[in-house]
Order: C-alpha cells, then structure tokens, then sequence
C-alpha cells in the first residue's frame, strides 16, 4: 500500500510536471510531446485505480490519434515562434494568480468541506474475477446503446466536417469527371454528317 | 492510502494549470486547443474518480464519451485552424478581428 502511494506521488508529480511544460514551452512541438507525456501518465493514473479499458483507450486513441494530428498540424503550419513569444509575459502573473486562487480554494473545498463524507478511504474494492472491460460494455451497450450511437454519428460528422473544411481546389488542375466520362453517349462524341455523293473530279 | 482526495486534488491542480495556460497564451490558437485539451482530461480524472468510488460504471461510460466527443471537436478545431492559417498565413488570436466581434 505504501509502495501503491509513493507511485501515485510518483506518477502525479510527472503528470503535473509534463502539464506545465504544455503550458509554459516556448516551442509548440515540445509543447505536444509534454501533452503526449500527460497523457500517457494520466493512463498510468487510471490504471492504478483499475479503469483498464479507459487507460488503454487514452493511450491508443489519444495518443495515438488525436496527438498524432496535433503534431502534424503544428509541423505542417510554419507557425512564428517569435511572435507568439512576445505576449508570454504580459498576462503570465494575471494567470498564475488566478490559478494560484483557483487552486487554493478548490484544495480547501475537497480537503476541508469534503471531510467526513469522503473520509472512508479507498475506493471499492473489486470483485474476484471482474474484468472492467466487460463490465463497461455490459453498461455501454444496454443502457447507453443510443448515446453510443450518437457518438458514433458525432464522429462521422467530425470526418465529413475536416474533410470539407481543408479539402481546396486549385485553379487550373486538370481533373476528371468521372460522372460525365460515364454518361457519356455515341452521339456527343460522334458526328454522323449526311451528304450526297459525289463524283471523282 | 491513496484515495478519491487524492485523484481529486490532482485533477483540480491539472484543471487550474490549464485554465493558467489559456490565460498565459493567449495568442496562440493551437496551445489554447492543447490546454482544452488539458481541461478535458482533469474533467475525465473526476469521473474516473467518482467512478470507482462509488464502483458504478456509469462514470467510465460518460469518460468515454467525452474522449469521442473531445477526439471530434480537436479534429474540427485542427481544421479550422489549417484553413486559418491557409487564408490569413497566421495563427494569433489578435488577428481574427474580421469580423469586428
């Protein structure tokens, strides 16, 4: 148990550490390898308490997609790295107190108020046997079946929505139209000319 | 013994270190999606939390559903910030003032 908690110190103590680097790196691509970092240490997090399916969702879906984009996007745009520099200063006290105020009261209401109705330890044991995957599923596709759906049609939208938004067309790019090669009929092509014969000079 | 002040605490400290990035970078498009992103992740280390301790998986399922809805939304975001930058070859906040907002 004591092991359990100086690795959740451990582990947090990264996390927190990779979160800043996300917030205050100068350069966005170290800022999405911190990201990168946070997540895979907050799917350590999750399953030292046992949400398996979720850990590895994170790490595979997140890290493997969704980081992945953000690394492309960043390295595809030739973003100036000066001129986001310039604005760091000016608001970074503003934004460490009102973290540092946020912080402090959200501390005092979970230690503090929380006591007495969080103070039973642990979290719940689980049964022998329990695999967190197919109980996830027994709840997803029963009681959750249309919210599923519905995120599956979200994430049709999500593709249609990309796609159309970067798709460009460039003027003069020779192109064809498959739908007009396949419609196509003799008579457009061909031109039967009808004349009277006429004799050798 | 690790328990639900815990991952609370944890959450609530990634959560306002996030809210301190968007503040801090306030030009930059692409950080400003990286700490929502960050922001979406405390919020899940909440449900994750609550979850377990009260052993019901109702939590997980809503976790789930965030990471396709959050996977969505930065996909879009991704792209609009390509077209962005393709129609105005900068990404600052200060410049989108096309619309006189």
């Amino acid at each position: 148990m004591m092991f359990q908690s100086v690795l959740f110190y451990v582990f947090a103590a990264m996390m927190l550490g990779a979160a800043l680097g996300v917030v205050f790196s100068r350069n966005p691509v170290h800022a999405v390898m911190f990201l990168v970092l946070t997540f895979f240490q907050s799917a350590v997090l999750w399953l030292m308490v046992e949400v398996e399916f979720l850990a590895i969702v994170l790490v595979l879906v997140y890290v493997g997609a969704v980081m992945v984009l953000f690394l492309f996007v960043v390295m595809m745009l030739d973003v100036n790295i000066e001129a986001a520099k310039r604005g760091l200063t000016r608001y970074a006290p503003f934004g460490i107190a009102v973290a540092l105020v946020m912080v402090i009261q959200l501390v005092q209401l979970i230690w503090a108020r929380g006591q007495g109705v969080t103070s039973t330890g642990g979290f719940v044991a689980t049964p022998e046997g329990y695999s967190n995957t197919k109980a996830l599923g027994a709840v997803l596709y029963t009681e959750h079946v249309y919210a599923f759906e519905i995120a599956a049609v979200i994430l049709l939208l999500a593709i249609v929505a990309a796609i159309t938004l970067t798709m460009r067309k460039r003027p003069g790019l020779k192109l064809q139209n498959i739908a007009e090669q396949v419609a196509v009929q003799a008579k457009d092509r061909i031109r039967v000319v009808k004349m009277a014969t006429e004799k050798k000079q | 013994m690790i328990g639900l002040e815990h991952y609370l605490t944890l959450a609530a400290m990634l959560f306002v270190l996030s809210i301190a990035g968007i503040i801090v970078n306030r030009r930059n498009l692409i950080l400003l999606l990286m700490c929502i992103e960050l922001m979406l992740l405390a919020v899940n280390f909440n449900f994750v939390a609550f979850s377990r301790f009260h052993g019901d998986e109702t939590g997980q399922v809503f976790v789930f559903f965030i990471l396709t809805v959050a996977a969505a939304e930065s996909a879009i975001g991704l792209a609009i910030l390509v077209v962005l930058f393709r129609n105005k070859r900068s990404i600052a906040v200060q410049e989108l003032n096309t619309l006189k907002g």
